[in-house]
């Protein structure tokens, strides 16, 4: 029986190594995807185009105009004078954001009445125009605490906050993001490469030949599961390599249990592979319910937003996602060092989801048969 | 030209097309099921907004000015907070990850309050395993705690502080800033760049796949009409997915459109297919090409002027990134046309340089 398994592990490894390109697209991809997207996947903002409508001229509001032009947050666009420019100047996207500061500012801070200044920002982008008034409101603050408290106005101490971020105290957004991408890439490889096996051979009119042979149904599946899981957790393992040595992400959990879950979360991307793959009765079918089945996972993974924010509906929607879970421990492994029932409460979930879609899988092959 | 392009030879080949489409089940779940399911699931799922985080307020002494601080946390709607007595008992809690941050409120803090010159120290912790949230936050318990000291500066002492400088946030078009009504636009970008090199790399790869690609050139069919063929069929088809995803988005998200978009994301996938004849390859490669890069590089979850310069410059040849800044602009702004007409050229661009690409390689191919 072992002979029979190793054969056909063998021929499975031959077919997605032979093809040249076949070795591309395993290789090269994921690779490409977690460097691009490591880099791209910014919370910071920086550079935000900042038009300023001085109406006060005096030394006091130019220094706040210059503490704004000088963060790293904010880009000096220039200088406008009329309600019309600054019009143009959002609607075109000349300027994310303008500062106006009010004819009355200097006399309103001089005789303690509040100075009001006023940021128009360009809510178009919600993402960057909720971080852009952060920025805002923190430039003013030190500000007000800097040149009032130094002056001959009040001296407002106001209060003193200190923040502490656990597991990523500079909120670096590569530490969010890269762990999840870890899981993600590998998982998109994996579910193409089996979801496609089944059905080419279908097509290809191969896969009865298989069914004929004294393989039984079981036999099969572990032959076309084990080539895809060994490629995909070595990759797996490369990308952990290159989040540690080249993005310098530390790697805080245990790498044992690293291997586990990679096997256990990858057993289940293929169970669903396969199962769609035994369901479709062309490639194309085949192509189309991994994507069918991918385009919303990913979304639904907590990858980019997180699930907490989303409607019930889709929280419970994403109960069935291996993603979802694998992504929290990812990011836990690398981040926090998690403790084992932590882990494992992550972990039940994927193997009763690669349970049942194995299980699926080597039932419609059995079916098949018959 | 005239030998190369023959409007019966055309027309036939379309019909072809036509046919073939309406066959196979699959290219009306591409062209339908997939748009809406899609647009529904990601509409609603992907949303910035955090609201009601779990967020722990640990209070050291219960005097009532502790306690209207307290309340300050509970009456934001971003927030949910808990009440915890220790610092080690938040500290546990956040361990558990019951909540993804706390406020440290000292019984000293309280008492400094009235004397504006003694130190009034606050201690913020939060979970940095989720970045994003985590400054997010930061951001909400920084701004509750500051609007709780201005109410307590007017209502106690007016006198003792100065007011300084205020500053005021109005938004445009977005005034509410719900990242749905800027996520959605862009959406349907991503959506239909998955769709349109879908249809058609899917398409063309199998032709080639089951040899039906040789029998179709060795006809008196030229490339260009093979192509044209391809691409018109599939543009119709894509026309009315995007017609679909139009009215779903006019309907709930309400949203614009656009086609030269898509028939810059269909000579992609035309493109793709030439080059991977394998299914596999044609299938991996646009996943790569169009969803992931629309997801991540077109500006619509991450800003683009903040990422890295070679990133940037790698987001210009994603065509998502200039339809998501028309379909921002169209929907919340209105016609911008300083905005939308070089995105729109730049999209034409697009659409003919892949498709010429796609006609040399066709050509090769044939020869070799």
């Amino acid at each position: 029986m072992f002979g029979r398994i190793y054969a056909l592990i063998v021929k499975e490894m031959l077919l997605l190594w032979k093809d040249r390109r076949m070795r591309f697209v395993i290789l090269m991809p994921p690779l490409i995807q977690v460097l691009v997207f490591t880099f791209a996947a910014t919370f910071e903002v920086r550079h935000v185009p900042l038009g300023v409508w001085n109406e006060d001229g005096t030394a006091a509001s130019r220094e706040l105009v210059r503490r704004f032009t000088d963060s790293n947050a904010f880009d000096f666009a220039g200088t406008i004078d009329n309600p019309q420019a600054l019009r143009d100047w959002i609607d075109s996207q000349k300027a994310s954001a303008v500062l106006h500061i009010d004819p009355r500012f200097s006399a309103d801070l001089a005789s303690n009445r509040p100075a009001r200044v006023q940021l128009i920002i360009d809510g178009r982008r919600s993402n960057v125009a909720l971080i852009v008034q952060n920025y805002a409101a923190t430039i003013v603050a030190t500000y007000n605490r800097e040149t009032l408290a130094a002056g001959t106005l009040m001296a407002d101490a106001g209060p003193q906050i200190e923040v502490r971020a656990w597991y990523n105290p500079n909120l670096d957004s590569q530490w969010y993001i890269l762990p999840a991408l870890n899981a993600l890439v590998v998982m998109v490889m994996v579910m193409l490469i089996n979801a496609l096996s089944v059905a080419r051979e279908r097509e290809l009119g191969t896969f009865d030949q298989l069914l004929v042979t004294p393989l039984r149904p079981f036999e099969i599946l572990i032959g076309k599961v084990t080539p895809s899981l060994i490629i995909a957790a070595a990759e797996a393992f490369g990308i952990l390599a290159v989040a540690v040595f080249a993005f310098g992400l530390p790697f805080r959990g245990s790498l044992p249990w690293f291997g586990i879950s990679f096997v256990i979360f990858l057993l289940s991307a293929i169970g669903i592979g396969l199962a769609i793959s035994s369901v479709a009765q062309t490639q194309q079918q085949a192509i189309l319910g991994v994507f069918i089945f991918l385009a919303p996972a990913i979304i639904l993974s907590g990858m980019a937003t997180p699930i907490d924010n989303m409607p019930p509906w889709c929280q419970t929607l994403s109960l069935v996602n291996p993603v979802r879970y694998m992504i929290d421990l990812t990011r836990s492994l690398y981040l926090r060092d998690p403790t084992v029932p932590l882990i494992l409460h992550q972990l039940w979930p994927m193997m009763v989801i690669g349970t049942v879609t194995l299980g699926f899988a080597t039932l419609l092959f059995r079916r098949r048969l018959g | 030209m005239n030998r190369l392009l023959r409007p019966r030879r055309l027309l036939a080949l379309l019909r072809k097309e036509f046919v073939q489409i309406l066959r196979d089940p699959s290219a009306i779940l591409i062209a339908f099921v997939m748009p809406v399911a899609l647009l529904l699931l990601n509409g609603y799922g992907l949303s910035l907004d955090a609201k009601n985080v779990d967020f722990g307020v640990v209070i050291e002494a219960q005097t009532p000015r502790t306690m209207s601080l307290y309340r300050a946390f509970v009456d934001t709607p971003y927030l949910a907070a808990r009440p915890y007595y220790t610092d080690s008992a938040a500290e546990a809690a956040l361990l558990r990850r019951e909540i993804k941050g706390y406020i440290v409120v000292r019984a000293e803090t309280i008492r400094n309050l009235a004397n504006a010159l003694k130190p009034q120290p606050y201690l913020i912790v939060v979970d940095g395993v989720d970045a994003n949230t985590a400054r997010i936050v930061e951001g909400y318990a920084v701004g509750v705690l500051g609007g709780w000291y201005q109410r307590e500066a007017t209502s106690n002492s007016p006198s003792n502080l100065a007011p300084g400088v205020q500053l005021e946030h109005r938004y445009w078009f977005n005034p509410e800033l719900r990242s749905t009504s800027f996520i959605v636009p862009g959406l349907i970008a991503v959506v239909m760049t998955l769709v349109g090199a879908l249809l058609t790399a899917m398409i063309v790869a199998r032709e080639w796949e089951r040899g039906t690609m040789e029998t179709l050139m060795a006809s008196p069919a030229s490339i260009l009409e093979i192509m044209l063929s391809k691409l018109l069929s599939n543009f119709v088809l894509g026309m009315m997915a995007m017609a679909v995803s139009v009215i779903l988005g006019l309907l709930l998200f309400q949203v614009p459109f656009s086609a030269l978009f898509l028939i810059s994301a269909l000579a992609l996938g035309l493109f793709i297919s030439t080059i991977a004849r394998n299914q596999f390859v044609a299938a991996q490669l646009t996943f790569i090409t169009t969803y992931m890069p629309a997801l991540m590089l077109s500006g619509l979850l991450f800003d683009i002027a903040s990422m890295p310069h070679w990133v940037q410059d790698l987001t210009h040849i994603v065509a998502a990134r200039y339809f998501v800044a028309c379909l921002q602009t169209l929907f919340l702004a209105g016609d911008v046309s300083a905005i939308l007409l070089p995105n729109a050229l730049i999209l034409f661009c697009f659409a003919v340089v892949f498709s010429l690409i796609t006609l040399r390689r066709m050509n090769r191919n044939l020869e070799g």
